[in-house]
C-alpha cells in the first residue's frame, strides 16, 4: 500500500527504511529521496494544546490520498511515493504524517514531496479536534505552510 | 430515490446528526438534500460536499443509492 492510515502511533523512520528495503525497486534506479514527516505540536493559535482527535471519512480519506499521489506521478517522474497518516487519539510529539518521495533526481523527489503535503492538507478529509486546558476546538484553518 | 447522508467533524457535532437516510425525488441536488435534512439552517459558505467519496459542488444531481457528505474545511497534516 502506498498510502496507509493508522490508528495508532506510528515511528515514520522505521516506516520509511522497511517500506524503501521491500518495496521501493529498483534499486540502483532512484538517485534521490525526499521525506517530510509532521509531528504534533504542543501550542496552536496561541493556547497549550494537551492532545488532539484526527476524524477521517473512511473510505473517502484512503480514496482523496490516492489520488493525489496519483496526480503527483503525472507530474513528476517519482520511482515511487508513500503517505502514511495518523487519524485517532494523538499526544503532543507524536508524528501525525509521513510523506516520502523516491525520484531520479533531487528536483523531482523536493518537488512533489511538498506538492503532495500541501495537497494532503487542502484535499484530504482529516479533521482535527484539538484538547485545551479548559475544553476543546476543531480546527477549521490551516497554518500557511 | 433514498439518498444516504453524512456529516463531519464539528459539523456533526453542530447540528447533533451523524447520519441519515433521505427519500427525494429523482433528479435532486446535492443542495436540495442539506434542505430537507437541515431544514431551517442555510448552508455554511465554507461547507464541503461529497458524493460517494468524491468532492462535487452543490448543483451536483444524484441517483438512487448515492451517499452525500457534508462537512468542514479539512485540516489533516501538520506544521
Amino acid at each position: 500500500m502506498n498510502c496507509v492510515l493508522l490508528d495508532s502511533p506510528f515511528e515514520p523512520w522505521v516506516w520509511l527504511a522497511k517500506y524503501e528495503a521491500g518495496r521501493v525497486q529498483p534499486k540502483g534506479q532512484y538517485g534521490a529521496t525526499a521525506a517530510f514527516v509532521g509531528t504534533m505540536r504542543d501550542f496552536n493559535q496561541g493556547e497549550r494544546v494537551t492532545g488532539m482527535f484526527l476524524e477521517h471519512y473512511p473510505g473517502m480519506t484512503e480514496r482523496s490520498l490516492e489520488a493525489i499521489r496519483r496526480q503527483a506521478n503525472e507530474q513528476w517522474e517519482l520511482v515511487d511515493s508513500l503517505i502514511v497518516h495518523r487519524v485517532g487519539e494523538l499526544h503532543p510529539g507524536d508524528p501525525i504524517v509521513l510523506v516520502a518521495v523516491w525520484s531520479t533526481h533531487r528536483k523531482d523527489a523536493f518537488e512533489a514531496c511538498r506538492w503532495l503535503m500541501e495537497q494532503l492538507k487542502a484535499k484530504a478529509p482529516l479533521w482535527k479536534k484539538e484538547q485545551l486546558a479548559d475544553g476543546s476546538r476543531w480546527v477549521e484553518k490551516n497554518t500557511p505552510g | 430515490m433514498h439518498i444516504q447522508v453524512r456529516f463531519f467533524a464539528g459539523l456533526r457535532e453542530r447540528l447533533g446528526i451523524a447520519q441519515l437516510e433521505l427519500s427525494l425525488p429523482e433528479g435532486a441536488t446535492v443542495a436540495q438534500v442539506w434542505e430537507q435534512a437541515v431544514s431551517g439552517e442555510s448552508l455554511p459558505v465554507n461547507v464541503l460536499a461529497a458524493r460517494n467519496m468524491e468532492y462535487v459542488d452543490l448543483s451536483c444531481k444524484l441517483a438512487d443509492g448515492d451517499e452525500v457528505a457534508f462537512f468542514p474545511p479539512v485540516t489533516g497534516g501538520s506544521v
